[in-house]
């Protein structure tokens, strides 16, 4: 079945959505708005999560134990909610990623794909 | 600059989250959106733009949608105390949702609470119901106010007694109908066993005798066919057809309307049936209903030679009529007075001696009360019935009394907060109702179970008084009509009242300041309702006393009810009612038959001894009559009975003096009689009354006799075993001139009884296949005489148990209490250096204290509720030292018990801890 640019787009991200933000905050906590300007950035354009399926993610992470949300106030900054990736979280982002490098080497042997 | 909190909050109105939730994600979303708003403005986008950018980014999905998959949904808490309005109904709903909340956060506290209030309602209404069905409940028939019983003011009767009433002769009844003037219409009534099998099998309707006008003075309207009118009532009628009850339509003939027309075989006559009555009507005997009604003039057809119809004396009737427009019961007595002279004069049975005859023309007509018919299931259990529902009633006051313990408890622990509240403004009234409405919640589940349990329990006790045998079951209609439901919803609002009121009230009226400065400790200002929580311990342990003793006086009486000196041997011992009525033996052939028959019996395995007797000791029926010593009448009833040789061995009453009958005894020898020890000292004066003789005070123009006694028994009960020993004179049952067409044969096996039924029934058949046998027990026969006991002490031990254990528990949460709260008082003591078995000591004492008080006040209550018992015991009085000492020691054993738990812990306190503790 041919998909579109948008069924592409929402299928890849379904799950991939996770992987993404784990990845984002391995390096340092990070607050909303900057993981989706990461996110857009990183990708030239080609990722956009909206403010509607971010905050529920983020959330869905929180409960599940893989990241901590906390709000801290910088001086001469509004308050904000950082988040952070924890032990549980950094062993999850650590399956994610191998999962994924395998399912891409799979597609590679099957379409001859390949990247730089 | 957009308002971006609000655009989010507006989207998250139903997501159900917290409100501090609900802030977090407001903040944290509306963030986002100002820096993006921002970051549009900085790449030169318009005010307009931007915000048109971030509509379509919030709207993009459905934000809220996901929210509520993943947030957890909050329910809205109802703050204690709040509520707008000063009107009754406004926050009652909140009352209820925060009652309701409370109780399920509580699932222990509840069951406790639900199960006992359940028993305590569910165990009332079960004795009112059956209070109601047999006391109070009219009969299910037009304008009952207007029935009346009409009968002689004094219920002595002398001749032939029949049936469960036998007010009146039929001659009586019918000068009654023919000479009354305050009533519309009359009728009579009488009951009666027909055995509808042939061919030796024996399968029992229960049955009526009414007269022609008995279903239209009732009102009674047939559902199919036609019932009895007056015309169909007169002499001679022979077997014209029956009306049948609706219950005995279903099952014998499955309710098809091809039932009228059928024929039942009555005693072995054939009856048309031709009608059916409505379901709800079972006929105006209540604690009976019938299967089968009969014209009072067919009686003759069935009965053939023992027919009373036309016998003076014998009585077997029932009259009763509907009152005139106008006329009261006072008035209609006055008129049935005004004529029972002359009416007795043409009814007096010619075969009357001298004293009969006068007693008879004294006796007065008078019309009696029968909106809720006649009963001798009321007659028997009234007294009990009431007891037993002061037992429950006391039952529930003991439930109702650890409820209050609990909520007082509760309410206690609540102090603080509530002090808060009040400070903060809220109403105490209002608080109150917050409080109280639990207890409403409380006793309406309790008594919904209360109303099931009801139904189980009152079905249960209907059975249980049912007993053996397929005709002596009883029938209680128990309806859950207004009257029921009243005394149930009457009990609920008097529990709430008890349980709940009180402790709301008192958790309320404290100074705030006081209550929040107390911080918890157990000091003085607590000690009012900790006095409330101790005076309801005591009230428990109080009532508990009562009941514990009700249930072991009611069960040690039946307990010499079971194992008094009967005078004979109840055990293996089989009845076997046999009637030969279809083989038309007459007269002088019957003794003899009855010989080989018991001949037959005797020569079967398994029997140990027969015999044939007319009167099977508390069988139900009797014979008495006076006796004439040297011409004098002595005063006194003497029960009589005809029975063959080997009737003491079969029975077990030893023959002290003299000889038993033996062949010998025949028609044309002299007439002997074996007499028992009562005989012998009130009739004859002496203990050796061998070789005296004595006549029966017969009827005038029968044959008086004169009976020799040779033969002294031992002392036996005979028709009740709760009197003392009557008179008794045993005649050969080969000296009966009328010897009827049955027969009694009591078989005592060497093993047990259910193996020779079988043998028994067929050497009854080899004998005439046309021989009716009936069997059973002559122990469970007793048994079922002892109902009543049973009842009692069954019921009252129950309910005795589950008081103590009420009181054990309410004992148990008092102690735990004054342990906790006097844990620093405890912990300075062990500081100071208390010993723990001290503390120990403190408990117990403080435990003593409310058992010693309850106790007391126990004792003064149960030698205060004892004589309305008396009537009901057997063999011992209400105030029984022995009984007291025991529920009392009992009592003790349950106050060690509930207090040993608190007492050990109190023993066991760190005094450092203790101290630390608020």
């Amino acid at each position: 079945m041919a998909l579109t640019n948008a069924g592409f787009d929402r299928e890849l991200k379904k799950g991939s959505a996770e992987l993404l933000i784990l990845s984002l905050l391995q390096g340092r906590p990070r607050h909303g708005y900057e993981i989706s300007q990461l996110i857009e950035q990183r990708s030239a354009g080609t990722l956009k999560f909206n403010v509607a399926s971010l905050y529920p993610l983020l959330y869905r992470l929180e409960k599940r134990g893989w990241i901590e949300g906390q709000w801290v106030e910088k001086p001469g900054q509004r308050r904000r909610r950082y988040y952070r990736l924890i032990p549980a979280g950094k062993a999850m982002l650590k399956q994610q990623r191998r999962t994924w490098a395998e399912f891409v080497a799979a597609m590679q042997r099957i379409t001859g794909v390949s990247h730089a | 600059m957009p308002d971006f909190k609000k655009m989010v909050r507006d989207r998250l109105r139903d997501c159900g989250l917290s409100p501090m939730r609900e802030c977090e994600i407001v903040d944290e979303i509306s963030q986002h959106l100002r820096d993006r708003y921002e970051a549009q403005l900085s790449t030169g986008a318009t005010e307009d733009v931007a915000e048109r950018e971030i509509i379509e980014e919030l709207e993009g999905r459905d934000l809220a949608g996901d929210l509520r998959k993943i947030e957890e949904r909050w329910i809205d808490p109802v703050e204690l105390g709040t509520g707008e309005g000063s009107d009754i109904w406004s926050g009652l709903w909140q009352d209820l949702r925060y009652a309701t909340r409370t109780l399920r956060l509580n699932p222990g506290f509840t069951t406790a609470c639900v199960l006992s209030l359940a028993l305590g309602i569910g165990a009332n209404t079960a004795i009112f119901q059956l209070i109601d069905a047999v006391r109070m409940r009219v009969l299910p028939v037009a304008h009952p106010e207007e029935l009346a019983v009409i009968r002689p003011t004094d219920f002595h009767v002398t001749g032939r007694h029949h049936g469960r009433y036998g007010y009146v002769t039929n001659q009586m009844w019918e000068q009654i109908r023919a000479q009354q003037q305050g009533f519309s219409g009359v009728f009579a009534f009488g009951n009666e066993d027909f055995n509808l099998a042939t061919r030796g099998q024996v399968r029992y309707a229960q049955g009526l005798w009414v007269s022609g006008e008995f279903f239209d003075v009732l009102g009674i309207q047939p559902i199919l066919g036609r019932v009895f009118h007056r015309p169909d009532d007169r002499a001679g009628c022979g077997a014209p057809g029956t009306v049948i009850s609706y219950e005995f339509w279903q099952s014998e003939f499955g309710g098809q309307a091809s039932a009228i027309g059928k024929t039942l075989e009555l005693e072995g006559h054939s009856f048309a049936v031709l009608g059916v009555t409505p379901a709800n009507f079972h006929g105006v005997d209540v604690g009976h209903r019938f299967d089968v009604a009969v014209l009072i003039c067919s009686e003759p057809t069935i009965a053939g030679e023992s027919s009373l119809y036309v016998l003076p004396h014998g009585w077997w009737l029932v009259a009763m009529g509907r009152l005139k427009q106008g006329w009261t019961l006072d008035k209609a007595s006055a008129q049935l007075e005004a004529i029972s002279p002359g009416l007795m004069q043409e009814t007096l049975p010619p075969v009357y001696q001298a004293e009969a005859r006068k007693e008879y023309l004294q006796k007065k007509l008078a019309a009696y009360p029968g909106s809720t018919g006649v009963s001798n299931l009321r007659q028997q259990y009234e007294s009990p019935l009431w007891l037993l529902l002061a037992i429950t009633g006391l039952v529930l006051l003991i439930a109702c009394a650890n409820l209050a313990n609990l909520l007082l408890a509760r309410a206690s622990a609540r102090e603080k907060e509530i002090a808060v509240r009040i400070a903060l403004g809220a109403a105490r009234g209002r608080i109150v109702r917050q409080l109280f409405t639990e207890s409403i919640l409380l006793a309406l589940l309790g008594a919904t179970f209360g109303m099931v349990l009801a139904r189980l329990l009152s079905s249960f006790l209907v059975r249980y008084l049912s007993g053996e045998g397929d005709v002596r079951h009883i029938f209680v209609g128990l309806a859950t009509d207004w009257r029921v439901l009243g005394f149930t919803a009457g009990l609920a609002v008097l529990t709430c009242v008890l349980v709940g009121l009180a402790p709301a009230i008192k958790s309320t009226r404290m100074a705030p300041a006081l209550l929040m400065s107390l911080a918890g400790r157990g000091l003085t200002t607590t000690r009012e309702r900790f006095s409330l929580r101790r005076a309801l311990v005591v009230a428990q342990v109080a009532l508990s006393l009562v009941l514990v003793v009700s249930a072991l006086l009611f069960g040690e009486s039946l307990r010499k009810i079971l194992t008094l000196d009967s005078g004979f041997q109840r055990d293996g011992v089989l009845v076997m009612d046999i009637d030969y009525t279809r083989l038309n033996l007459p007269y002088d052939q019957r003794g003899p038959f009855r010989e080989r028959i018991v001949e037959r019996v005797r020569s079967l395995p398994g029997v140990q001894s027969a015999a044939e007797t007319t009167e099977v000791p508390l069988g139900g029926s009797y014979w008495n009559d006076e006796v004439v010593v040297n011409g004098e009448v002595k005063k006194g009833w003497v029960d009589m009975g005809h029975i063959t040789p080997g009737y003491f061995q079969t029975i077990g009453t030893p023959l002290l003096a003299g000889r038993n009958f033996n062949e010998r005894d025949t028609a044309s020898s002299p007439k002997v009689a074996i007499v028992n020890q009562e005989f012998a000292r009130k009739i004859m004066g002496t203990e050796n009354p061998m070789g005296r003789t004595f006549k029966i005070n017969v009827y005038r123009g029968q044959p008086q006799y004169e009976y020799e006694i040779v033969g002294l028994m031992a002392n036996a009960k005979y028709d009740d075993l709760r009197k003392a020993f009557d008179p008794i004179a045993f005649y050969p049952q080969l000296q009966d001139d009328r010897p009827d067409a049955n027969a009694e044969i009591i078989v005592r096996s060497s093993g047990l009884l259910e193996p020779i039924v079988g043998e028994l029934r067929q050497a009854m058949a080899d004998v005439n296949p046309e021989i009716a046998i009936d069997f059973h027990s002559l122990a469970a026969q007793i048994n079922d005489g002892l109902l009543k006991e049973r009842l009692l002490a069954i019921l009252s031990g129950f309910f005795g148990l589950l008081a103590a254990i009420l009181a054990t528990v309410g004992l148990y949460g008092v102690m735990a209490y004054m342990v906790a709260k006097r844990t620093n008082e405890i912990g300075i003591r062990m500081a100071v250096g208390a010993a723990p078995i001290q503390m120990i000591e403190l408990v117990l004492r403080e435990a003593g204290k409310l058992y010693g008080v309850g106790v007391a006040v126990g004792v003064v209550m149960t030698l205060v509720v004892g004589r309305w018992a008396a009537s009901l015991l057997f063999g011992l009085k209400p105030y029984n030292s022995a009984v007291l000492a025991t529920a009392c020691l009992g009592l003790a054993v349950v106050t060690v018990l509930a207090s040993a738990v608190p007492a050990r812990r109190a023993a066991k306190l760190q005094p450092m801890a203790a101290l630390r503790e608020e």
